[in-house]
């Protein structure tokens, strides 16, 4: 039963502020993941938890009793490091006992400690063996191992299978999931990968630049972002954004993006859920590639449009369409446009797009 | 073994338009220093090779005679000769010993980021640049019992350090101690920075004390550079001479090597010291010998 909460954590380098006013809770038992670019202050973030950063503001409570002032020794908590940092100059038995010895528990317990974790790691095979003569995946494997034998009060994993190649990647990452099952402990993972983010969390921070972008499942943070930042950050492909103009017209209200000659057909709705939201002429529209419909046939609301570039994704196609001065990437199925510079006719689907004002931030209108 | 190929020179050098090959500037660089090798090591040592199964004295015109492994018999089992060796190993442990707490120290003192760090190394790399004769000479000065400033600083009035054949070795030993500490220093500098920070926060999140983590990660990652340290400064320490020459004439600090230059160079009993001097080598290699055998079991690790 562990709870960690962070109130307005503040953390400097020299005159650069890499943690602006942070504040989270996480609940026992949550998978969270700190999802952002390199340098935005996410593994600053779990560093300070574990201790191995110090904070110049605010406090970081674990169970509720503030930790800031604690050495990593006393704040009971586990990590598990990008370089694995497996101690090269012991077996994978060592290494996992480790954390064990180091609290002076007895032999007979630590060796049933260490071979229980290693049965489900599936390593009770590699206990033998130095780190230097292992796979990649099986270092994190009994890094992983090292970090839960001792049961902490939470997990912090920073960038654990980042340095992993792709295929690698993917089956730690359902193992990670399945161990978090399994085990059940308040898991801190920081990762710049959405896809990883969003296959693993419970719920996911975003950070940009030292401040918190949105917290939100991974449903959440991608049907509902709350700024620029996010929608682009999460989802591959990345989300469309243009500026667009909203007008009323006969049928309803009509979207036009910066550059075309014709608007997209809108429901009158959204002339009246914008309402005094923002200056109608200075917004931008976002649009996910799967709410891009692209079809051969001309119909109602539908854009004639030329197709640029086709990327075959294998399941599906990414098709660049030019929309006036914008490119719009549309999904659709695995070959439906057979070449680039076909005439194709797009429509976007309402219930998939969003607005930002001219500063970023979601309008929070959805259709 | 891959047999190296022998590249063509750039046809654009000078050496190319002299009608060099690869070849002839190699010749050039290694000949001479085998040469050298050849006429001032391998030649003397086969030399006194051959001596040491004679009577031979260079004192003398006498002829030598061979008198086959006499000369290692009669040293073998010679009592003297065996006591020179019993306070060779004592300086070289207690030599040893004292360069690798006091260098070992130092450099984890140094290991951190502290100011002035580098100036403070190069300070402290200082005495073993110094030339042996003058370390000797000086240090005679410090431990002299009347005025040396040894006795003054720690309040010792009239202590004999080196006239008391007690305390003449640790004497020794000391200044040894002082002057290539420095060595152990720069050695080990070089592995504690060597050993990754991040298997620090590790130990650290692991739980593990300042001690723990010191047995268990620093010293084992150093340790193969330190064994590099100690078999250097073993060897070194066993055929001390200059230090222990100059520094005092106590019988209680004949090291081995005085031994073998008084047997040489005193009583001219070439063919004896040489068998002597064959003996030692043979020692120091088999010393040697186990420290490599344990560091690379070390390195294994």
């Amino acid at each position: 039963m562990t709870q960690i909460e962070l109130r307005g954590l503040q953390k400097f380098f020299g005159a650069v502020q890499v943690i602006k006013d942070l504040n989270l809770k996480i609940e026992d038992n949550e998978f969270i993941v700190l999802l952002g670019q390199s340098g935005c202050g996410k593994t600053t973030t779990l560093r300070a938890i574990a201790g191995l950063e110090t904070i110049d503001e605010g406090d970081i409570l674990i169970d509720g009793q503030p930790v800031q002032h604690l050495k990593c020794s006393d704040r009971d908590i586990a990590m598990v490091f990008q370089s694995f940092s497996l101690y090269p100059h012991m077996t994978v038995y060592e290494n996992i006992a480790f954390p064990l010895r180091a609290t002076r528990m007895s032999k007979a317990q630590v060796d049933q400690e260490v071979r229980g974790i290693a049965k489900i790691l599936r390593i009770t095979d590699l206990l033998a063996k130095k780190p230097s003569a292992l796979s990649g995946g099986d270092m994190q494997r009994v890094a992983i191992g090292r970090a839960l034998v001792r049961r902490p009060k939470a997990m912090l994993m920073d960038e654990p299978i980042g340095a992993l190649d792709a295929k690698l990647r993917e089956e730690m990452r359902a193992e990670i999931k399945r161990l978090h099952v399994k085990q059940g402990s308040t898991t801190i993972y920081v990762t710049h990968d959405q896809i990883e983010a969003m296959a693993l969390a419970d719920r996911i921070v975003i950070m940009h630049e030292g401040v918190l972008q949105q917290v939100g499942s991974p449903d959440e943070v991608y049907r509902y972002p709350s700024n620029l930042f996010v929608a682009q950050f999460v989802g591959s492909p990345v989300m469309n954004v243009a500026n667009a103009a909203v007008a009323e017209d006969k049928a309803g209200a009509s979207v036009t993006v910066q550059g075309a000659p014709q608007g997209f057909a809108f429901p009158r709705e959204l002339l009246s859920k914008l309402n005094g939201k923002a200056a109608s002429s200075a917004l931008s529209l976002g649009i996910r590639p799967e709410g891009v419909l692209v079809q051969h046939e001309a119909a109602d609301g539908f854009l004639p449009v030329e197709a640029h570039i086709i990327e075959p994704l294998g399941s599906y196609d990414i098709v660049d369409l030019k929309v006036g001065d914008q490119m719009l990437r549309a999904r659709t199925r695995a070959g439906y446009v057979a070449r680039a510079g076909a005439r194709v006719f797009a429509r976007i689907d309402p219930s998939h797009a969003h607005f930002f004002d001219a500063g970023g931030q979601s309008l929070g209108v959805r259709l | 073994m891959a047999t190296a190929v022998m590249t063509r020179l750039d046809p654009s050098t000078r050496a190319a338009a002299h009608g060099w090959s690869d070849l002839t500037i190699r010749n050039l660089f290694i000949i001479p220093t085998i040469l050298f090798l050849i006429v001032f090591n391998i030649f003397p040592l086969i030399y006194s090779l051959g001596y040491s199964f004679t009577d031979f004295r260079a004192s003398t015109n006498a002829p030598a005679n061979f008198v086959g492994l006499q000369n290692y018999r009669e040293l073998l089992n010679d009592d003297f000769i065996w006591r020179n060796f019993a306070i060779t190993a004592q300086y070289v442990i207690v030599s040893v010993t004292g360069q690798v707490l006091v260098g070992f120290g130092m450099a984890m003192l140094l290991n951190r980021d502290i100011p002035l760090k580098g100036l403070l190394t190069t300070l402290l790399l200082l005495p073993m640049m110094l030339s042996m004769a003058v370390v000797g000479l000086f240090w005679k000065l410090l431990y002299d019992p009347s005025f040396g400033i040894i006795n003054y600083a720690l309040g010792l009035g009239t202590f004999e350090w080196l006239s008391n054949p007690n305390m003449a070795l640790y004497a020794v030993a000391l200044t040894d101690i002082w002057m290539w500490s420095p060595f152990v220093m720069l050695l080990s500098l070089a592995g504690l920075s060597a050993v990754p920070k991040h298997l620090y926060e590790a130990a650290a999140i692991d739980r593990a004390g300042p001690l723990y983590t010191f047995f268990r990660i620093t010293l084992p990652l150093v340790a193969p550079i330190l064994m590099i340290a100690i078999i250097f400064r073993t060897m070194e320490a066993f055929k001390t001479f200059d230090l222990a020459y100059i520094l005092t004439s106590q019988p209680t600090t004949e090291v081995i090597s005085i031994r073998l230059y008084k047997m040489a160079f005193q009583e001219w009993q070439t063919g004896r010291s040489c068998a002597l001097a064959y003996i030692v080598l043979i020692m120091v290699l088999a010393i040697t010998n186990i420290y490599v055998k344990y560091l690379n079991k070390v390195k294994e690790r």
